[in-house]
């Protein structure tokens, strides 16, 4: 740690003074009184709160959809993850090498980071329109499948899958060739001599000695896909049709600002905050360990 | 050698090209007419519609409103961020005070508390404020910054102490340490971050939708919904997606403009 170097009384307070003042009021009033609202429902009327103990807990628990929800959350969150960062790692390994341009390649890559998820949704949803969409007309080559989002639940989850990985992909490919180009070719051209092939020195040298790189990446595209994608739902298919889409962020909103169940919104809040919680422990877990690595 | 580079083009190109095909289409829609956009096979080839299609988005939800709010509200989060974290960085780092664990840890948990995990109380807060639909509800609530607390105070923490005490024996205060030494010195971080925090303030959707309820409040992300056709309206998709492209135009160029700032700021956020 640094020896402090200037001395004054109140000045380090004040300098502290904003940031304090935002955390308490906008991050731990509102986290506390998630905490308490999570124990109460509203009156029919609205007009007042009735305690009613662990009796929010237990509905979500008992709730069959509330289960599909978490279960699409993670299956969504873990397919936009997995799926993008293996596409990425291969074009990234199969494109390594001493090339030009790689800053221009960059550029050209990294740009759709900058496209809301909402507005990347709308694009999709046109991509995958069923009358004018390009891409049902040509899947009509193929199938007489209908690809429609408006019915089925698969083609809508489908549809925001694949918005999701379009909108990081170019970022995770730059970070993985980035990557690569980090590793020295000694290493690999030493393994190459001992006679091992393209497979086998991927797996045994390039993906460990890329594991930092896949861990942030990971952690990244979770977090993403677990809460970023909000608008890409709330603009898109609105957690539908049925509830295919409605993963734990959107339902949360969804009960407490549509529905107006308050105290119900809040107890997801809570469970929601217990996952961020467990998620970040994980992390710096991982991230100690990397250290010593 | 020779071979393996060209491989590598060939697949950095065709990525490149799938990636900016949707953004491609969308564009090509949105110079359409109506009648081009309902046509099969669908047509992609840029038509002849762009000022009409632009000008009836503008026109339709507003759009100089809602890109003025969204600019408003990503300088506002971006630059009330980076002030907010660099001050209380440099609180940390250069001084001596009771209460200072409590405070990094404070700072600290903000990471585990985002909005989506605290949405209908943050309402209730903002709304007891009396900041429901007003520019310092969209902002202000989003200025407190762990990320960017850290990222300086990891850079700070990798200047040599001597140029502190140096500007001590000089007579200088700590303000004007701050501002004469150390803030130039910051730039690069700053350009870093900036870029960071203006696209998410930009792009941010759950917050202005709770935190605004008028057309005029709405940002562009949020104020564009309007515009996508549902099942039982004529599908207007050349006007939506007009609107996207207007949309998402101001972010992108951003990132594009200031590439290297935004890499570093990539990496060093996520630190």
């Amino acid at each position: 740690m640094r020896r402090a170097v200037f001395r004054n009384p109140w000045l380090p307070y004040a300098l502290v003074a904003p940031q304090i003042a935002i955390t308490l009021v906008f991050f731990f009033w509102p986290a506390f009184d998630s905490l308490r609202l999570s124990l109460y429902r509203a009156s029919p009327f609205g007009d007042r709160l009735i305690f009613i103990g662990g009796g929010n807990f237990a509905r979500l628990l008992g709730d069959p959809a509330y289960f599909r929800s978490a279960a699409t959350s993670l299956g969504f969150s873990l397919v936009v993850t997995v799926a993008g960062l293996a596409v990425a790692l291969l074009l990234a390994s199969l494109a390594n090498a001493r090339i030009r341009g790689l800053a221009l390649y960059r550029t050209l890559l990294l740009w759709p980071y900058g496209i809301a998820p909402a507005v990347a949704g709308v694009i999709w949803l046109f991509v995958f329109h069923p009358s004018f969409g390009v891409l049902p007309y040509l899947l009509s080559f193929v199938t007489a499948y209908q690809f429609n989002w408006f019915l089925k639940g698969w083609v809508a989850l489908m549809l925001i899958v694949i918005a999701a990985i379009w909108k990081q992909f170019g970022y995770n490919l730059a970070f993985y060739l980035a990557g690569l180009q980090a590793i020295p070719g000694s290493v690999l051209e030493a393994a190459s001599v001992d006679g091992a092939g393209p497979i086998r020195r991927f797996f045994a040298i390039t993906f460990p000695l890329l594991s930092p790189v896949t861990f942030f990446l990971f952690t990244l595209n979770m977090t993403f896909a677990f809460f970023e994608t909000f608008g890409l739902i709330h603009a898109v298919t609105q957690g539908g049709p049925g509830d295919a889409t409605s993963i734990l962020v959107y339902r949360a909103w969804k009960d407490g600002f549509d529905g107006l169940q308050l105290g119900y919104s809040a107890a997801q809040s809570v469970i929601l905050m217990l996952l961020v919680i467990a998620l970040t422990a994980a992390q710096f877990r991982y991230a100690e360990k990397r250290v010593t690595y | 050698m020779g071979r393996s580079s060209a491989i590598a083009h060939g697949i950095l190109a065709v990525s490149i090209v799938v990636i900016a095909f949707p953004l491609y289409y969308a564009f090509v829609i949105s110079t359409q007419s109506l009648d081009e956009v309902t046509s099969l096979p669908p047509k992609l080839a840029p038509s002849t519609h762009l000022v009409q299609n632009y000008a009836d988005a503008w026109a339709r939800v507003g759009m100089g409103r809602l890109l003025l709010n969204s600019t408003i509200v990503a300088l506002a989060v971006a630059l009330g961020k980076i002030v907010i974290s660099l001050l209380s960085a440099f609180a940390i780092v250069y001084f001596d005070f009771r209460g200072k664990q409590l405070v990094f840890w404070m700072i600290f948990i903000t990471l585990m508390l985002p909005v989506p995990v605290r949405i209908v109380s943050t309402y209730q807060v903002v709304s007891v404020l009396g900041w429901i639909d007003t520019y310092w509800g969209l902002t202000v609530p989003l200025m407190a910054s762990a990320t960017g607390t850290f990222l300086f105070r990891q850079y700070y923490r990798t200047i040599p102490d001597s140029l502190a005490e140096a500007a001590q024996l000089d007579g200088a205060g700590p303000l004007r340490f701050l501002w004469s030494i150390l803030l130039p010195l910051s730039t690069a971080n700053i350009a870093a971050l900036f870029v960071i925090l203006f696209v998410y303030g930009w792009n941010d959707y759950l917050w202005p939708l709770m935190i605004t309820n008028s057309q005029e409040m709405r940002t562009a992300v949020i104020g564009i919904d309007a515009l996508i056709p549902r099942t039982s309206q004529l599908p207007e998709w050349n006007v939506a997606m007009a609107a996207a492209m207007m949309v998402l135009l101001p972010p992108v160029a951003i990132i594009v403009a200031m590439q290297r700032w935004f890499v570093k700021g990539l990496v060093e956020t996520e630190k």
